[in-house]
């Protein structure tokens, strides 16, 4: 009852937002460029308080996240870490991160009794940790949903998070560009846990990207399970099975360390890799040129940081910088940045181990 | 109780007279009947494996002939095999004296991840191999000392140890990646390193097997592991010291687990806190799929090793075919079952 409406709902805001509310894959919460949200800025606008640099208001912030048990997660709890303290107004009660739903549960219904101000969650299951969203907002909490989305829109006042079908039409742009000029290109696909729905959106992304160059055919697609050493095992057997291929999109980073390992083990370098994430050794290896990585495309985990920025302004009661409105959105989709040589120095302090 | 244990006393004496006789006699000529009756019922287990392999041959070669038969391929399988082989030999042995190491894969993992922190690098490729080998033995220690001393089940103990094993793994990386540095360590996987087109890892994997098969199957080490998963009891009052002998072959375990991580870390380049990921039930599956026993009493390390790659090569047939995961896993499943049913029509076993 409360799944299927939501899904909808949750995909015209992201359309409406998606081009509104692009941040580059860095440093602040940008001014948006975008049209849309211009219809409405006008007079109002100068009105509108907007959370800036300045101290305000303290607003205890509670921060509850799944388990850090990969270099991503690892760099969101830092990202909310390190943004909390730049920001002298703003106390930030972390919870030990847990895999556990019920556990995160628990961690959820303390900070509540704690009585913070604004609660930023990224639960270890979306779907499975509504109730919890719920229960902050009953509780007059304000719930700032990071990445993983809840079934139900009133578990949360805002959601933010990364784009795993754009990430995938990013992916295929990019290497239709790069191939656009090639006969009978071939490409294949090192995909990520396939139980997961993400590892499905960033696949139908990419194939719908691919869809617009015809010249271009995916031969290929093995799942790896986001680990180095799967990522080696399956890139070994792609590579056994495709002796010739113009590009392969691998969904993530930290297998792509493995993937590396296993195309350098087969001596192949007849191909160009684009990788997923952004990952700091990956971002080393492309501005060093040296491997067939050429690009990757972002999951910026500096989603954390924006996340307690929103969770400051929404404690404050102010908008955000750059936009008309007196409050914050309800929904914002992050942009999946293509990184390449020419401009990885710009995101190179975003990369993470 | 008291019954049996009263005449299991009186015979007591006259075991201690047969054990040592009919293990000579074993390792001698072998010429009794239940002997070679035993080696011919191996022998067709064995047999009916190694044609499960040929007809897994069979289908790669005729899906993907030119991909699958090239040397390039063999040296793929037998690669990606030599890691879960390695931990599947002590694996066998543990089995085989009715215990059960769940904590292999999470031993893998922390001593990986333990062997390529900055700290471990700075003493090179001895440095590496070193820290391996000492976490892999160290986790097969604590499990011994536990099942053996401490008398708790093995299932319950390895349980504990794999729970925390992963828990340290996480706590020392945090969940970072840890890329290894030393030119020597990476070399090692890389194709230059092949001795007469064997790739070292599997020169390695080859070495575990055979020193493992001679240990079970030709020495006083092997029949006591053999005696103790057939009645621990028996074995007690045959003489053998149930408790050491369970304490070492968890300790065995634990190092073939860190010379799995030293593998991994080579074929990986790196070391993280997610590596070997249910190797524990790849361990107990080949094991199980070769014909050893899972209550105890029988184990084969050649069976092991033709499960081990028997499963490699599924992987490696579905991935060359380009089939979904899913799929993949609902033939795994269905393997499994039918190498078991095959054997079971083939062994007649009571």
């Amino acid at each position: 009852m409360s799944d299927k409406p939501s899904l909808p709902t949750s995909a015209t805001r992201r359309r409406l937002l998606f081009g509104a509310a692009a941040l580059s894959g860095g440093a602040f919460l940008t001014a948006c460029t975008s049209n849309e949200p211009k219809e409405g800025s006008g007079g109002q606008a100068a009105d509108a308080p907007v959370a800036d640099d300045k101290p305000g208001k303290p607003v205890t912030i509670g921060f509850a996240g799944p388990q850090a048990d990969h270099g991503w997660l690892n760099a969101i709890n830092v990202n909310a870490k390190e943004r909390a303290k730049k920001y002298k107004d703003v106390t930030l009660e972390i919870t030990e991160g847990s895999n556990d739903t019920a556990a995160q549960i628990g961690q959820i219904d303390t900070l509540i009794n704690k009585k913070v101000d604004v609660l930023v969650i990224l639960p270890a299951d979306g779907k499975a940790m509504t109730q919890a969203g719920l229960k902050a907002m009953r509780a007059g909490i304000p719930v700032v949903n990071l990445d993983r989305i809840f079934a139900n829109p009133q578990a949360y006042r805002c959601w933010i998070g990364g784009d795993n079908y754009g990430m995938g039409l990013n992916a295929g742009h990019y290497i239709g560009e790069q191939l656009k000029d090639k006969k009978n290109a071939k490409v294949v696909e090192l995909a990520g846990l396939d139980n997961l729905e993400l590892t499905k959106q960033r696949t139908e992304g990419f194939d719908a990207a691919l869809k617009n160059y015809p010249n271009v055919k995916k031969v290929a697609r093995q799942a790896a399970e986001f680990t180095v050493e799967s990522g080696q095992s399956k890139m070994s057997q792609l590579l056994q099975a495709q002796k010739n291929f113009d590009a392969l999109w691998n969904h993530d980073d930290d297998q792509g360390v493995g993937a590396l390992r296993a195309i350098e083990q087969a001596g192949r370098d007849d191909f160009f890799m684009v990788g997923g994430a952004g990952a700091l050794s990956a971002m080393q290896a492309i501005e060093s040129g040296e491997s067939v990585l050429k690009a990757t495309v972002l999951y910026p985990p500096t989603m954390a940081a924006s996340a307690i920025d929103l969770a400051r302004a929404l404690g404050q009661g102010k908008g955000i910088g750059g936009m008309a409105e007196f409050e914050i959105p309800s929904s914002i989709t992050l942009y999946s940045a293509v990184v390449t040589k020419d401009n990885v120095k710009q995101y190179m302090s975003t990369g993470f181990k | 109780m008291t019954h049996p244990t009263t005449p299991a006393r009186q015979e007591g004496p006259l075991l201690d007279g047969g054990g040592p006789g009919s293990g000579k006699s074993a390792s001698g000529g072998g010429g009794g009947s239940p002997w070679s009756a035993r080696l011919f019922r191996a022998d067709v287990r064995t047999l009916s494996l190694i044609g499960v392999l040929v007809g897994l041959a069979l289908i790669g070669g005729l899906t993907k002939p030119d991909a699958f038969l090239a040397t390039s391929n063999v040296q793929l399988i037998l690669t990606q095999a030599s890691v879960i082989g390695v931990v599947t030999v002590g694996m066998t042995f543990v089995i085989t004296s009715g215990g059960i190491d769940l904590s292999v894969g999470a031993i893998v993992a922390l001593a990986s991840v333990w062997a390529t922190t900055v700290a471990t690098q700075e003493y090179g490729f001895a440095g590496i191999l070193f820290t391996a080998v000492i976490v892999g033995l160290g986790c097969g220690l604590v499990n011994g000392v536990l099942i053996a001393y401490g008398g708790m089940v093995p299932f319950i103990a390895t349980l504990a140890m794999l729970a925390s094993a992963r828990g340290l793994a996480l706590q020392i990386t945090e969940g970072k990646t840890q890329m290894v540095t030393i030119p020597s360590v990476l070399d090692l996987g890389e194709r230059d390193a092949y001795l007469l087109g064997i790739p070292p890892l599997v020169l390695v994997f080859a070495a575990v097997t055979v020193i493992g098969w001679l240990v079970l199957n030709r020495t006083t080490f092997g029949r006591r592991t053999v005696a103790v998963g057939g009645n621990a009891e028996a074995a007690r009052l045959a003489g053998i010291d149930v408790r050491r002998q369970r304490l070492y072959l968890y300790l065995l375990s634990g190092l073939c687990c860190g010379i799995a991580a030293f593998l991994l870390i080579v074929l990986a380049g790196s070391g993280q806190n997610t590596n070997g990921n249910l190797y524990e039930l790849d361990a107990i599956a080949a094991a199980i799929i070769g014909g050893t026993l899972l209550s105890g009493g029988r184990g084969t390390v050649t069976g092991s090793v033709l499960g081990v790659l028997i499963f490699i090569t599924i992987q490696n047939i579905f991935a060359l075919n380009n089939l979904e995961s899913a799929t993949q896993q609902i033939a795994k499943g269905a393997i499994i079952v039918a190498a078991v049913l095959v054997q079971r029509r083939t062994s007649h076993t009571p």
